[in-house]
């Protein structure tokens, strides 16, 4: 808990020192943005989350972003199949990537960094060769399913423009309030379930854990769906909000900031410890960050610089805290003696 | 014969060493003459491997003197050593096994070539490859990577890599421990070849038969002070065996409870992955305290992790109340009421970043659960309950197992197997490395386990520990059971006897 208060100061902070130098940065129009890019990439960062806390890494987000959907767009508006039978397949297609994943990893035993590159390569090239590079999108039909992408809520009860405009302002976009249902679900599932407990352990000590009799195998295979199954559910939405999927480039990158959110949020690359409050804060943060540096005016190709060293420069004082708490324990314990 | 001074090539005068709280060695002398094959004998913890790693320049002395070639001399590092041309050959082997051979025997002394690039002299390095190959009589390319070798080739390897510092002693810790009978004889070979070009070998070995075989002369060790010499013509099994023991066993306590005939727990005709020529038979009767004795190195840790289905056994029957088991995983063992305390707590017996309460909860989680969601007031009691019970010192459930004492951390471990209520306790070296208070507390609850008819195996390579606590000795040598002992017949020369290869 110390560690997520730590870095919602850290959030804070950016957010004050960005407000003073242009109070644009806190006006409703774009918060509002923020939200919603904080809600897209978060899905993608608590589902990241679970595969490091086993120890691994998934790279193929991005590639599932563009290929899922790409793919979603183009079953409703290009072969015109219900929207339940849509999510199902791309849901379900999701899931299988990651239980593939799983399976490659603990059973194959090839490393998670290979096999995930892997799945990055042949998801992007499948979904070029799937939709013959051929831009997707969903037109101006599907209102209602856009509205979980680019809705608002609690504006949306009112008709159109007759909400109070404090409400209209402050609405919060829907794909943050989605982040936040799963997110407790998967908080949920991570604190209070026992499979939550058998992860967090393995990803600890995985030997401990299998001498304890957990079927270690089986929870990294739960990780690596849980991973790819909230990037499946994700890359609907960044094509709803976009409304446009060109498969050769959607998504790509996105693992990226994925794994940048987990870091900045307190999850260790070692596996074991992180937690799912903290992923989201740290995904704000990266927001913040790469929407400050737009309006703060600093150069937009210096963009991945700056979000770079910012990330470094905090995980660098994070281990150096770590240091030296560890030497102070030391000293105590030498004390003791 | 050349007078006695000058074929003295070391001495070591006064040796004595403390690790903190014992003192593994005790004012040790040791002499070593020009082209002698010198055997160290001594049970485990006797302080051989101490001594040798003093005169290696891995540890250094806290009292006593080196004197090499009539001259005293510091060892206090491994390059000292190397200068000293003292090489060492540990159990372990120390090759990068990515590289080929010539490129291991010259690694961080690679000869370089005189211009100014100062790169390698890859030619160099394979002709006296290849020259140091022949002296000790090894027929392999320089070029072959490492890792394609056998284990003995590679110990092979080893060798040469100390006859490449133009070693006078080489120090053998326990070398043939992993290799087989016929590699086991052509290292024999290559020692008595270097032992005729003068080098000094000075050889640790749990095995008497083939000390038998090679040394010179045989000095053991006893609780880290020299307990004897023998002569060459003196060196027969009885005779170092009779000099490795004569300590006082003292009973840890009196056992109250009764061991029936009755078994409960039969392994019948069980073989190991590891050791796929030994059968496995025993049996573990009601109230009984069986002891698996042996040295370091066995197979005994093997036998408890294939029982408990770590490594699956090639074959073989696992009994339990007269039930056949189906064991093929932990979860399996967990499931029939066998329990594990490993080893090695801090790499398999637990998660020492996490709290104690994660920790002992972390095998019965399945039973603390609705809709596998954790009960987590039923995880607490159960967790402050076993702290009671094994009276665990700590402050709080939530403290980390990592800030405990050793004691307390191995008490973590055995909370975590009997807040499941074993039937099978399955404990490889459960007092290693704690204090003996400690040590105590968790005879006593061995004691209590077996009082309730928990069928109980105990791996031990303490001697004191054996004796003290077993109601029946198997002896390992080798991957099998070399010898059973009652407990009326138990004594220390009877195990190491049977633990280093005696009938």
């Amino acid at each position: 808990m110390k560690k997520v208060a730590g870095i919602a100061i850290i959030l804070i902070a950016v957010i004050i020192i960005t407000t003073l130098i242009d109070i644009n940065f806190i006006r409703p129009y774009n918060m509002k943005n923020i939200l919603r890019w904080t809600g897209l990439f978060g899905l993608l960062s608590v589902g990241e989350c679970f595969v490091i806390l086993t120890g691994g890494i998934d790279l193929s987000l991005g590639s599932i972003v563009g290929l899922i959907g790409a793919l979603s767009a183009h079953f409703l508006k290009v072969q015109r199949m219900s929207i339940p039978l849509t999510l199902f397949l791309c849901i379900g297609l999701a899931l299988i990537m990651g239980l593939l994943h799983g399976v490659l990893v603990t059973k194959v035993k090839i490393p998670p960094f290979v096999v995930t590159l892997c799945g990055l390569f042949i998801y992007r090239g499948m979904a070029r060769f799937t939709m013959k590079d051929i831009t997707q999108g969903y037109g101006n039909e599907f209102e209602g399913l856009k509205f979980l992408a680019n809705g608002r809520i609690p504006s949306a009860f009112w008709s159109s423009g007759s909400a109070p405009k404090i409400i209209a302002d402050w609405s919060i976009p829907m794909p943050f309030v989605i982040l936040v249902i799963v997110g407790i679900v998967l908080a949920i599932f991570l604190n209070r379930s026992i499979y939550g407990r058998y992860i967090l352990a393995l990803g600890r000590n995985e030997r401990a854990a299998r001498f304890s009799g957990i079927n270690t195998d089986k929870m990294t295979i739960i990780a690596y769906i849980i991973s790819t199954s909230c990037a499946g559910l994700a890359a609907i939405l960044f094509s709803l909000d976009l409304n446009t999927v060109q498969p050769s480039t959607a998504g790509s990158m996105y693992e990226l900031y994925a794994i940048a959110g987990c870091v900045v949020g307190g999850t260790s690359l070692r596996g074991g410890e992180g937690g799912i409050l903290g992923v989201i804060i740290g995904t704000a943060i990266v927001r913040v960050l790469y929407n400050s540096i737009n309006i703060i005016g600093i150069a937009t190709q210096l963009e991945y610089t700056v979000i770079g060293l910012v990330i470094l420069v905090g995980v660098s004082i994070d281990e150096v805290l770590r240091l030296i708490a560890a030497k102070r324990s030391l000293k105590e314990m030498q004390k003791e003696k | 014969m050349q007078d006695k001074q000058a074929r003295r090539l070391l001495e070591m005068r006064g040796i004595t060493k403390y690790f903190p709280g014992v003192r593994a060695l005790n004012n040790v002398d040791l002499e070593l003459n020009r082209g002698e094959i010198l055997a160290i004998i001594g049970e485990n913890g006797a302080g051989k491997s101490t001594l040798v790693k003093i005169l290696g320049g891995i540890y250094y002395p806290d009292t006593g003197k080196i004197i090499l070639d009539e001259k005293e001399v510091i060892v206090d590092s491994v390059q000292t050593a190397t200068n000293l041309r003292i090489a060492f050959v540990h159990q372990e082997l120390n090759l990068s096994d990515n590289l080929d051979v010539g490129a291991n025997i010259f690694l961080c002394r690679e000869p370089r070539k005189k211009n100014i690039f100062r790169l390698i002299d890859q030619k160099k390095i394979y002709e006296d490859t290849k020259k140091i190959l022949k002296r000790i009589n090894m027929h392999c390319s320089p070029y072959i990577l490492v890792r394609e070798l056998t284990i003995g080739s590679q110990q092979m390897v080893e060798i040469a890599k100390s006859l490449s510092i133009n070693a006078q002693i080489l120090i053998m810790d326990e070398p043939t421990s992993s290799l087989s009978r016929y590699e086991t004889e052509q290292l024999f070979k290559v020692l008595k070849e270097l032992r005729s070009q003068g080098v000094s070998i000075i050889y640790i070995s749990h095995r008497l038969g083939e000390v038998k075989e090679v040394a010179d002369r045989v000095m053991v060790l006893r609780d880290g002070a020299v307990s004897g010499h023998l002569s060459q013509e003196e060196i027969s099994h009885d005779n170092m065996v009779r000099l490795m023991v004569g300590r006082d066993i003292e009973k840890f306590y009196r056992r109250k409870h009764v061991v029936t005939e009755k078994p409960v727990f039969e392994v019948k005709d069980f073989i190991v992955p590891s050791k796929p020529n030994r059968r496995i038979n025993f049996s573990i009767y009601t109230g009984e305290i069986l002891v698996l004795a042996g040295l370091v190195g066995a197979g005994r840790t093997e036998i408890a992790h294939a029982l408990f289905g770590i490594d699956k056994p090639l074959s073989g029957e696992i009994l339990l109340n007269g039930k056949l088991l189906k064991i093929n995983s932990p979860q399996d063992a967990i499931r029939e009421g066998i329990g594990l305390v490993p080893e090695d707590r801090y790499l398999n017996g637990l998660i020492i970043e996490m709290a104690v309460e994660e920790n002992i909860t972390l095998v019965g989680l399945n039973h603390y659960q609705k809709m596998k969601m954790i009960q987590f007031k039923m995880a607490r009691s159960i967790a402050h309950e076993m702290v009671t019970k094994l009276d665990i010192r700590l402050r709080n459930i939530y403290q980390v197992v990592e800030s405990l004492s050793g004691g307390n951390q191995q008490k973590v471990v055995l909370a975590k197997w009997l807040s499941l209520k074993p039937k099978v306790m399955l404990l490889d070296e459960p007092t290693r490395g704690i204090d003996v208070v400690a040590k105590e507390e968790i005879y006593r609850l061995i004691e209590r386990l077996a009082s309730q008819g928990v069928a109980t195996l105990v791996i031990s390579s303490e001697m004191q520990e054996v004796l003290g606590i077993a109601d029946r000795i198997l002896v390992v040598y080798d991957g099998e059971i070399n010898g059973e002992l009652r407990k009326e017949q138990a004594n220390e020369e009877a195990v190491i006897n049977l633990a280093t290869g005696g009938k």
